[in-house]
């Protein structure tokens, strides 16, 4: 009964968004839809190390950078296979992770943050200054098409199919991880680390791994926005971004890989909307991440659930912590 | 200093309780046992092996297993799920095989919902396996703690106050399962203040006042020590 009813709702995604290729003509929502596609990627990621792991990385923008950078200077400088530099891409942004994490992870509470901001800082300076490399603040243009097959991914249309399949899969194999043996491990130390210790876990290694883990998830999504977008600049990799995507965790909800894609399509297409507020974007995001954090904790949608949830074992008596 | 100049023995296969006062240094022990804390200095011995300077999960992984004074369940996870993770130590699947559910992986986790199932079964709570583990009452709630240990197959059980909380009833049923446990083959080593739940499982009790060991020996014995009898049991307590 529980494998059918998962399965159902995968294929019912994959339809939708088969259904909205075919009827969406429009280039600046297909375009909309695409970086929605790229921010739940990085969110979903962030969201493994946040949710589960009960960590926070402020330097989800400078893995995501990476990835886009290795990717831009790998094929327009040294012309290499794109799908290559996307694989050397994650293999630098993960050694990077890990390099991070062991001393970080090493002390409890929340060192991680810490080093990351720093790691982001000290990443979007090099963008910024290592012109010979990156093109500095102007940029690094004419990054080439993704192909594959023949088929290249030069439109929209074409690039909102490629970015949402790999959407689909990494939602999956998220979805998949929290339900197996490393993701009950994840959430039994968010829960409580000294029993997950007691009952043989490693709890620290644990955290480097989904640290590591989501970096290559940022890692793709920078090596896809390169291919999307054929230029980068290091502004889209500076710190605000980091909180931009903490913000999208925190209103999708900690600990919900369906949350991740809420709130990556909310706050993406909700700057979109308020244009005339453009200048106090920073502000409403703080205000968003303020609210929430008080009234649901855990997030939109997973407080929204826990009070559901909460409501039901209400009535059988007991009481759920939220 | 919670502890000092302990020495002492559990024997396999039996039920050994540690008492004494509050403050006596029960739970240090049991935190020094299973790598919660790190002696200043003197050896811990597990089956000729020093585990004294191990992590706590390193020392869960060689067959010791606790549970603890104030219950410490993963709450926002089913009771199922909380004995699952029991099973950690002797399952393999990392993030690769367990998220694309290789066949051997797929293998591995229904045994692991199996075993999972088999010791709720043991306590008692398998009609309870769907529901948060946060709303069961706190007797259950010791229940599950413990079958959560047994899933990781332990040779050793650390029971840390398990009775506190619980009624008469469920406070028998415990013995008895302590019992069955022990006749299974694990060792256990109790640390409880329930006197006479104390005195009907152990087969062998030490005795801490002030962090040292003042008194060892069967339950009989321990219940005519004058030192024991005057730092704990009361004058007038018989049994």
């Amino acid at each position: 009964m529980r494998l059918p009813r998962l399965l159902n709702r995968w294929l019912l995604f994959t339809a939708a968004v088969f259904l909205i290729a075919l009827l969406m003509e429009n280039e600046y929502y297909l375009t909309l839809l695409n970086f929605i596609g790229i921010h739940t990627l990085l969110v979903v990621g962030l969201n493994l190390l946040m949710g589960y792991a009960g960590q926070i990385s402020l330097g989800h923008a400078a893995f995501f950078g990476l990835g886009a950078y290795t990717s831009g200077i790998l094929t327009v400088t040294y012309g290499l296979n794109p799908w290559l530099a996307m694989l050397a891409g994650m293999i630098i942004s993960g050694v990077a992770a890990f390099l991070i994490g062991i001393p970080a992870l090493k002390l409890r509470g929340y060192y991680l943050a810490m080093a990351t901001l720093g790691f982001g800082v000290i990443v979007y300076i090099v963008f910024t200054e290592a012109q010979a490399w990156t093109g500095g603040p102007s940029g690094l243009a004419g990054i080439p098409a993704l192909h594959l097959a023949g088929l290249s991914f030069d439109t929209p249309w074409k690039l909102y199919l490629l970015i949402w399949m790999v959407v689909i899969l990494i939602l999956i194999l998220s979805a998949s991880i929290v339900d197996s043996r490393i993701g009950r491990a994840l959430r039994a130390l968010h829960d409580s680390e000294a029993a997950a210790e007691s009952l043989g876990v490693n709890t620290q290694r644990l955290k480097l791994l989904i640290f590591v883990w989501s970096a290559l998830y940022a890692s793709l999504a920078g090596s896809l926005f390169a291919h999307t977008m054929n230029f980068i600049a290091p502004s889209s990799f500076d710190i605000m971004f980091s909180i931009k995507l903490v913000t999208m965790v925190v209103v999708g909800g900690m600990a919900s890989v369906w949350g991740s894609l809420l709130g990556a399509g909310v706050l993406t297409i909700l700057p979109e909307v308020l244009v005339f507020f453009h200048d106090f974007e920073v502000v409403i995001f703080g205000g968003i991440l303020m609210v929430v954090m008080i009234f649901l904790p855990r997030g939109l949608v997973r407080g929204l659930l826990d009070l559901k949830e909460f409501r039901r074992y209400k009535r059988q008596g007991g009481a759920f912590p939220v | 200093m919670a502890v000092n100049d302990i020495s002492f023995g559990v024997p396999a296969g039996l039920v050994k309780a540690v008492i004494g006062p509050n403050g006596a240094g029960k739970t240090t022990l049991f935190n020094l046992i299973t790598g919660f804390l790190a002696p200043q200095r003197g050896r811990i011995l597990y089956r000729e092996q020093e585990i004294q300077s191990l992590p706590a999960y390193a020392v869960a992984s060689l067959g010791i297993a606790r549970t603890f004074q104030l219950v410490q369940l993963f709450d926002h996870m089913t009771v199922l799920e909380n004995v699952m993770v029991g099973r950690h130590r002797l399952s393999r699947a990392g993030l690769f095989s367990g998220g694309l559910r290789l066949p051997w992986a797929r293998r591995e986790e229904a045994a692991i919902r199996d075993k999972a199932l088999e010791a709720l079964e043991f306590v008692g709570l398998a009609d309870r396996a769907a529901q948060p583990a946060a709303v069961l009452p706190l007797g259950l709630k010791r229940l599950l703690e413990i079958a959560r240990s047994l899933a990781s197959e332990p040779s050793l059980l650390l029971l840390d106050e398990p009775a506190s909380g619980l009624d008469r009833v469920e406070t028998e049923r415990l013995g008895e399962m302590i019992l069955t446990l022990r006749d299974r083959g694990i060792t256990i080593l109790l640390v409880e203040h329930d006197m006479s739940l104390t005195m009907e499982v152990a087969d062998d009790i030490a005795v801490l006042n002030y962090g040292r060991l003042i008194a060892e020996g069967p339950p009989r014995a321990i219940q005519k020590h004058p030192e024991v009898i005057a730092a704990y049991l009361g004058t007038d307590w018989q049994g």
